[in-house]
């Protein structure tokens, strides 16, 4: 996104294509999931990036990038200045940590919470024994566990405390970076609000920096520095968290925007959705020029044949970047807009019953 | 009479740990044109009590009234409820997946359920009514998607093809259990503005179950809020948004982000949900209450009227929860009867505080 800062992560034109290949003994290549398709990016030392975006558009991906979990097709991923290539060192498997959406599904259910969280002691070797229990029940006070439960099965624990459990192992090696996906979005409201409180805690105790993948943007506005938003594989704007949330400017971002739920009945009834016309469209032929270009309530021409790129726009802060050729003015009325297309396309008649 | 009206129902699962007492005791009523919604977190009780209604919870021992336009749906005979099932009252389910069967086409699904309940319409009839149900739900291109199978859908669209089945008898009631869940804000959204113009076209009744409070703030004309298989409050909407009286409630809203200002810390429950095998005495929510007061303890709370904006007690707003009916709001009128009620039972809170704390 932008250049200021104390850089821990940098992506330069960072692509992640999946082949898919057909044919029984001589696989051919028919075709590429473009799930990550040319991404700058920056985080900064101690913040947290959030990223937000609609299911598919690439945000797993490009988490799994950053960590080294998937070797990039092409570009160039810097971790505090050195480009961690295509099989990373093993201080940056230590430095650099994720926290998966699931907390049934990442946690093996035979295994006693100790060894669980224990398990980095042991693939880096920095810890055994007594040692290594101390450690465990340390981690699992930090993070709010009771540290007798250390032999409990992960199905004796509830959905909040077993995304605990994600957090202690994570922190295990004492890393810089935590790469959330989607941590609270398996949770109850209630126990969401406890876990994002941990983890704030957490951030201030540790100096750690996060990247936040969600797409609960009320979620993401209420943790982040700064917000990115992905769709179909590229950055469509980037901003300061409030700064997004106020003054978005690109279509995508004002659609995400007005789709959030709100828990106020005076405010939901008057804010003007702009609801999207169908999903997002297959990552394998993204369409060209603008890829927003089918589902963008202020699509021309243009945008159908050149590529808007992600720059600061007239009258935005410098690190407020938007890839649109027609960025939303203040004041505009997506909503309206969109009303008039959709009863053009797709409003359909409803039947007589 | 309501189109439904379910009067104390009690719904329990004998397993090998024990009792599990599920739903203790929910009464609610919905009206054609109207939407009930049902809030609380996962555990409550929401499924459970809708399911049992439509006779999907097998095994279960169940009291109690729900009666369908004067009819008892829990005492009537398995054929008779099977012909007012999908045909009367449809269901949507959180995962499309699990109701849509996999080696089908979405499309003959539609026609088999339409078909099933009334018979007299010809199959190609029942097909074309398939395409139109489709394309009113908005899938692109229903006449060539009606002959895909639910895998080639994305979830918005199995969602969508969902609702198209539980639209396709025209049911008087629709009960819709998290139907958004598992979906992105987007989707969500076009499904939600969808459900209601079609709610209010064909003016059926709809129940909407959810944990979230954000997602039928717009939708909901009366909300009922379930805690550990009990209702602990009832109101029209606005009064349950802005005139919350049960903490739990107010702890639900609390726990939104950006409801207590941007940055503020969150403001989470503590601790977890209540066992309902030994669900706890008196009032259920007491181990994780910041109100908590001596006789929660021991003591069960039930339903009454609470405080109506103009000054008097407000019949449709009830609240089961010892704190005076004053105690209307998130803030600041409550901060003052927190520490009256924190005062009054300092010796059990602190007890109860040092184990929430352990348990959380
Ligand atoms: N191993 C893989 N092989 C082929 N395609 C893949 C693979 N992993 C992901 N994809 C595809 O890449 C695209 C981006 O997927 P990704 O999981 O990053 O999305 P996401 O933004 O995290 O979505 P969600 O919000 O649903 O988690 C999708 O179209 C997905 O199907
Ligand atoms: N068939 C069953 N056997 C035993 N327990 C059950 C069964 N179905 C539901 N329960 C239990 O009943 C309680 C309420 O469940 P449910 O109504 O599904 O909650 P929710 O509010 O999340 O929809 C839970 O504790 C659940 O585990
Ligand atoms: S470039 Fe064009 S299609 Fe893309 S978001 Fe902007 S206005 Fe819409
Ligand atoms: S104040 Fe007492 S009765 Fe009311 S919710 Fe709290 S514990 Fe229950
Ligand atoms: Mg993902
Ligand atoms: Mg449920």
């Amino acid at each position: 996104m932008s250049q200021s800062g104390d850089a821990l992560v940098k992506l330069e034109g960072v692509y992640k294509h999946f082949p898919i290949k057909q044919g029984i003994f001589f696989k051919k290549e028919v075709g590429r999931v473009h799930a990550v398709d040319g991404v700058d990016l920056e985080v900064r030392r101690g913040e947290t990036l959030g990223i937000v975006g609609e299911s598919g558009c690439g945000k797993s991906t490009l988490a799994r990038c950053i960590t080294g979990l998937h070797p990039i097709t092409k570009g160039r991923i810097l971790f505090e200045g050195q480009d961690i290539g295509r099989s990373p060192g093993k201080a940056f498997r230590r430095d650099v940590q994720m926290i998966f959406q699931d907390p049934y599904g990442s946690l093996n259910p035979r295994r006693r919470v100790g060894s669980i969280i224990g398990d980095p002691f042991d693939i880096h070797g920095t810890a055994s024994g007594a040692e290594r229990k101390r450690r465990v029940q340390e981690l699992m006070e930090l993070v709010g566990l009771n540290p007798e439960h250390f032999n409990r099965f992960p199905a004796e624990f509830s959905g909040g405390q077993r995304q605990r459990i994600g957090v202690a192992r994570a922190l295990a090696l004492k890393p810089k970076l935590i790469v959330c996906d989607e941590p609270v979005s398996a949770l109850d409201v209630s126990i969401q609000a406890q876990v994002i409180n941990l983890l704030k805690d957490l951030q201030d105790e540790l100096g750690l920096t996060y990247i936040f993948i969600a797409h609960d943007l009320s979620v993401v506005r209420y943790v982040s520095n700064r917000v990115a938003v992905m769709y179909l594989g590229k950055i469509a704007e980037g901003a300061e968290g409030e700064e997004l949330y106020e003054r978005p400017r690109h279509p995508y971002t004002n659609a995400l925007l007005s789709a959030a739920s709100v828990a106020d009945p005076d405010a939901a009834e008057k804010r003007e959705r702009i609801v999207l016309i169908g999903d997002v469209p297959s990552p394998i032929k993204p369409p060209s020029g603008c890829r927003f270009h089918p589902r963008c309530p202020k699509a021309q021409e243009t945008c159908v044949g050149e590529v808007p790129v992600l720059i600061a726009r007239a009258g935005d802060p410098a690190d407020h970047v938007t890839a649109c050729h027609f960025p939303v003015e203040a004041g505009e009325h997506l909503a309206r807009e969109q009303a008039a297309i959709e009863q053009l396309s797709t409003e359909p008649t409803l039947p007589s019953a | 009479m309501s189109l439904l009206e379910v009067h104390d129902l009690k719904v329990s699962f004998d397993t090998s740990d024990g009792v599990v007492k599920a739903v203790r005791g929910v009464s609610f009523s919905v009206d054609r044109g109207q939407t009930l919604g049902i809030v609380g977190e996962s555990g409550s009780g929401k499924s459970v009590s809708t399911q049992t209604l439509l006779g999907l919870t097998g095994g279960a021992r169940i009291e109690g009234r729900a009666l369908f336009e004067g009819q008892d749906l829990l005492t009537m005979s398995e054929d008779h409820l099977r012909r007012i099932r999908g045909k009367e009252i449809a269901m949507i389910f959180q995962d499309p997946l699990s109701s849509l069967h996999p080696l089908y086409k979405v499309g003959r699904q539609i026609v088999e359920m339409i078909r099933q309940h009334e018979p007299e319409v010809t199959k190609q009839q029942a097909r074309k009514r398939a395409v139109e149900l489709l394309g009113m739900v908005g899938i692109p291109q229903p006449d060539q998607r009606v002959d895909d199978y639910p895998h080639q859908f994305s979830g918005g669209m199995r969602q969508r093809a969902m609702i198209a089945m539980a639209l396709s008898l025209n049911p008087k009631l629709i009960v819709a259990d998290e139907p958004t869940t598992a979906l992105d804000a987007t989707v969500q959204a076009q499904i939600l503005d969808l459900m209601l113009r079609l709610q209010r076209e064909f003016d059926s009744a709809l129940i909407m179950i959810t944990h979230d409070l954000g997602v039928i703030a717009d939708l909901a004309d009366n909300v009922l809020v379930m805690y550990g298989g009990k209702p602990v409050e009832q109101a029209d909407r606005r009064s349950l948004y802005y005139r919350p009286h049960h903490p739990y409630t107010k702890g639900l809203l609390e726990s939104i982000p950006g409801s207590s200002g941007a940055k503020d810390r969150l403001k989470p429950i503590p601790g977890q949900p209540p066992s309902l095998i030994n669900p706890p005495t008196g009032c259920t929510f007491h181990p994780r209450c910041p109100y908590i007061m001596d006789r929660c303890v021991t003591d069960e709370p039930q339903l009454r009227p609470v405080l109506d904006a103009d000054g008097g007690t407000n019949p449709n707003h009830r609240s089961a929860c010892w704190l005076p009916i004053e105690a209307i709001g998130l803030k600041p009128e409550a901060e003052g009867i927190r520490q009256e009620a924190v005062a009054v039972g300092r010796t059990t809170a602190t007890n109860i505080t040092t184990q929430g704390a352990e348990a959380q």
